[in-house]
């Protein structure tokens, strides 16, 4: 086990020019030991890059990774003593379900009947218990996805397990229970488990701190909570939660705050710059008030969706689309009725040139 | 488990033009090579049913175990070196880029050349006097000799068959190898296995499929051999190079009759159908179902 | 070690392409002499350098019309097995059917006929039907070891599309023959074109069949080649040249098919 520190920047071209050439912007992150991570990001942000980074399938451009502060930028996966687990299973065909999981071990030499005790807990922890003695090649995938996991976690001693959207080729409900399960792993063997995702329930329920990437940047890190709450940045906003944040594009004049033609005052405390910003408020956060409420917008609802948790309206001011969530408690408006939204609250962030403002 | 497929007797349609043309081009040809082996014909008028004396007469030839025998012994040596080779072959082929695709021709040229044209390229090739392979074995000391030496003129045929069909072995091989996806490869590197390990358990069970093919076409092509040794050496010095095929026809056309050279045929033709159906039976079972033996190491 | 080891690769290969190539070189060397050159003296490059030999195969009738026969054979060939090993092999890789593993083994031990053994019926055959010295006598010959071949190869192709593509397409409403050739031809199109080129390879090469099923008319090159033992001798030089021109469809063929290779196949359950 050990703490990871980032310090790099990778590209596929040999002399990258600009941003867009880059698959990995620089960057720095520090991953503690023990700890629980979730990268999370739209495919082709960067993440799977960056986790072959960290196990030495690939060498970064420029940069270095340290293992506890020892470098480990020019060591093969071997020598970092790191495990991966892929997408899609990779199971030795020729071997039985055991000497799959006893793979890594015999490769490190370790003697057979730790290797036996070891292969063991991991197949009880997975519940392949039952299947050790037949072939892998003859599995469904979900079970052989499940020895990809096994050998990933065999190693006792591992500085990392690192997923790579492990769980794509798995059905739903067993998803939900190999993901507690990882969890429940976490908890037990203490190992750092660094997860990459693009969907955001996986990587918020898996992880402690999640890493939010898009275009080869890491633009937030943070708890679940904070994503939701405060994010850092717009693509954030967008991309937790569902549906994601509200922006509207807003303006700062003499200190009147304008969005949608509407005028009003700006918010107690805060000091926003002059000139073009974005207003963003997420849908659970929308509320409806009484008409002419200082913090209101009006709006015509064109859309109404009873989702059973919840009630989801689109409300259309001017060209602008805003959602809001309502409890079903409360009695929500018809399609076609105009009623005000409350944007303006505890809740609402700013946003210049998409990052937030303090 | 892998699916099962639906019984569906309608596929029957589907595969009955395959089995029209097969049944026209093999079948009937094969029934008149029966029809032969069981007769005595004088002429096209005048023919004798005698039953299995063909068979008989021919199963004596004393002759023809000692060509048989040869068979078996060059069609093993071609899959003792040929296959082996090719895999060496294909894990050194390039997989990317311009390299890749030149090597590819490379490499497929000696399949595209006529058989009877391989042959007459190595009859001059192997000349001490003319030949490049002969006066470069002469030039070493070795008093080489394709023409006076059998062993010479039997190493000189399975070299020329290693030159000409490894390529086959390699190109199947070479696709094989490039259908493993690259996760398998990063797996064994994060697994922390050897270069012998990524081979065993990964490159050569992935490669099972075409390996297969490569194996029986190998055996059945090298078992039928004919235009190439005909040409080198003409089955010489002595009965050397005399294989299967050659036999028969140096019998067909001299010697026997009709009758016994389709008796012959037919034999011939049961024991290639024989030896491929323990051997396909033999693969399919290898890396499949038999846990003994594949995983000792 | 890394570094030793790709050293090591590329040496064999080096070797290896050095082997392969030799024979060809010293044909290629051959064809530029005269005969009286390759007969008398051994060396690495023509002497006296000409271009005589290629000019007698492009200007006699008897040579160039076996390399457009040879190349009629194999187009004709090449489509028959390609069309009829289709159908078949989908029929294989998707249903079970009674009788399936038999008529596939079956259809395998066509391609064990030693040529030898058949030529005398192929012969009788073709004269009844009186196809003899016709392309299609030698391109239905071929069919024999041709058509296995090509259902094997697309058995292993098809079995790699999952079975759902097709359940979708019958959704959707495509009929059969709409949906094999829209939808799932595209998606084996490898296959096709891996199939194309072992048909290309076996047939272009095959002597015996076709040497016997033809005389004047359909002769392909194989068997002109033939006619170069004489009785002044071994016309080599001639033979050299030709044997040369034979290698270029066929290098064409893989040099359009190379990318289908590199892709990979596996073959997966044969």
């Amino acid at each position: 086990m050990a703490r990871i520190d980032l310090d790099i920047a990778h590209s596929y071209r040999a002399n990258p020019q600009q941003d867009e050439d880059y698959a990995l912007l620089p960057l720095k992150m520090s991953f503690a030991d023990g700890g629980a991570y979730a990268l999370l990001g739209p495919s082709g942000c960067g993440k799977t890059t960056m986790l072959n980074i960290m196990s030495g399938l690939l060498a970064p451009s420029s940069g270095t990774v340290k293992f506890d502060d020892i470098d480990v930028t020019q060591l093969s996966p071997q020598q970092r003593n790191i495990a991966q687990v892929f997408q899609f299973p990779v199971i030795y065909d020729t071997m039985t379900v055991a000497d799959n999981l006893a793979f890594p071990l015999r490769n490190r030499k370790m003697p057979e009947d730790q290797i036996k005790k070891r292969v063991g807990e991991v197949a009880e922890m997975l519940e392949l218990s039952g299947q050790l003695d037949q072939r892998a090649a003859n599995l469904a995938a979900d079970a052989k996805q499940k020895i990809s996991l096994g050998r990933g976690l065999v190693r006792p001693d591992v500085s990392a397990v690192l997923f790579d959207e492990p769980l794509t080729v798995i059905d739903p409900h067993l998803k939900w229970q190999l993901r507690r399960k990882l969890k429940q792993i976490h908890h037990e063997l203490k190992l750092t488990l660094i997860y990459v995702t693009h969907d955001q329930v996986e990587a918020l329920t898996f992880a402690d701190q999640v890493m939010v990437m898009t275009r080869g940047r890491s633009v937030q890190v943070g708890s679940a909570d904070a994503l939701f709450e405060r994010p850092q940045h717009t693509f954030v906003g967008h991309f937790i939660g569902s549906p994601g944040m509200n922006f509207l594009p807003a303006q700062v004049d003499d200190q009147t705050l304008v969005v949608a033609g509407h005028k009003f005052g700006l918010p107690p405390g805060s000091a926003l710059p002059e000139g073009e910003l974005k207003l963003g408020i997420r849908p659970e956060y929308v509320t409806l008030t009484a008409a002419d409420d200082r913090t209101a917008l009006p709006v015509n609802i064109t859309q109404a969706l009873d989702i059973g948790t919840h009630v989801l309206l689109t409300g259309q001011c001017g060209d602008l689309a805003i959602k809001a969530r309502l409890s079903p408690d409360q009695h929500a408006p018809a399609c076609g009725d105009t009623v005000w939204f409350g944007v303006l609250g505890s809740h609402t962030c700013f946003y210049k040139n998409e990052e937030l403002l303090p | 488990m892998i699916t099962t497929k639906p019984v569906n007797q309608k596929a029957w349609w589907l595969v009955l033009p395959v089995v029209i043309c097969v049944a026209f081009s093999a079948v009937l040809p094969l029934m008149t090579v029966v029809n032969y082996s069981l007769q005595d014909i004088f002429s096209p008028e005048r023919r004798v049913f005698v039953g299995t004396e063909w068979f008989a007469l021919v199963m004596r030839d004393e002759e023809l175990h000692a060509a048989l025998w040869r068979q078996l012994t060059f069609s093993l040596a071609v899959l003792t070196v040929e296959i082996p080779l090719g895999i060496m072959l294909a894990l050194a082929m390039p997989a990317k880029g311009w390299k890749s695709s030149a090597v590819l021709v490379v490499v497929a040229l000696s399949l595209l050349i006529p058989w009877n044209v391989v042959g007459t390229i190595w009859q001059i090739f192997g000349r001490t006097d003319i030949g490049l392979l002969g006066a470069m074995l002469q030039e070493m000391g070795y008093d080489y000799s394709y023409t006076g030496n059998g062993t010479h003129a039997w190493l000189t045929v399975l070299t020329m068959d290693v030159w000409h069909w490894t390529p086959l072995v390699a190109l199947l091989c070479f696709a094989g190898l490039r259908s493993i996806p690259d996760a398998y490869y990063q797996a064994a590197r994060i697994d922390g296995a050897s270069k012998f390990a990524v081979f065993r358990y990964i490159q050569l069970p992935k490669m099972r499929g075409v390996l297969m093919i490569a194996v029986l076409l190998r055996f059945m092509d090298s078992f039928m051999i004919y235009t190439e040794p005909f040409v080198l050496t003409g089955g010489g010095p002595g009965n050397a190079t005399t294989f299967l095929s050659q036999y028969l026809t140096q019998k067909a056309v001299g010697q026997f009759d009709l009758g016994p050279a389709a008796a012959f045929s037919l034999i011939y033709f049961l024991i290639i159908l024989l030896l491929c159906f323990i051997l396909y039976n033999w693969m399919q079972r290898v890396g499949t179902d038999s846990k003994e033996g594949s995983d000792h190491e | 070690m890394n570094e030793n080891r790709f050293q090591k690769r590329t040496l064999f290969l080096i070797l290896y392409i050095v082997f392969a190539l030799l024979p060809i070189y010293w044909m290629v060397n051959m064809s530029f002499k005269t005969n009286e050159e390759i007969l008398s003296s051994f060396s690495f490059f023509p002497q006296h350098f000409t271009w005589d030999n290629y000019k007698t195969i492009f200007t006699d009738p008897a040579w160039y019309d076996g390399y457009i026969n040879s190349l009629i054979i194999v187009a004709i060939n090449m489509a028959i097995s390609i069309t009829v090993a289709l159908p078949a092999a989908y029929a294989f890789s998707r249903y079970s059917f009674i009788g399936d593993k038999h008529l596939f083994f079956w259809l395998l031990t066509n391609r064990m006929t030693p040529p030898a053994v058949f030529l005398l019926p192929f012969f009788q055959l073709y004269s009844t039907l009186g196809l003899m010295d016709t392309h299609l006598a030698v391109a239905l010959a071929h069919l024999v070891f041709n058509v296995p071949l090509a259902v094997w190869i697309l058995e292993g192709f098809m079995s790699g599309i999952p079975r759902e593509i097709d359940e979708t397409a019958y959704i959707d409403g495509y009929s059969f023959p709409r949906f094999f050739l829209t939808i799932f031809l595209p998606l084996i199109k490898a296959g096709v074109g891996v199939t194309a080129f072992f048909c290309f390879m076996f047939s272009w090469v095959e002597l015996l069949l076709a040497r016997t099923l033809t005389s004047v008319d359909a002769k392909p090159i194989v068997a002109t080649m033939t006619r170069t033992v004489s009785a002044s001798g071994m016309d080599w030089a001639t033979l050299a040249a030709a044997g040369v021109l034979t290698i270029v469809p066929g290098a064409i063929v893989i040099w359009f098919v190379r990318h289908y290779i590199a892709k990979g196949f596996a073959m997966g359950r044969v």
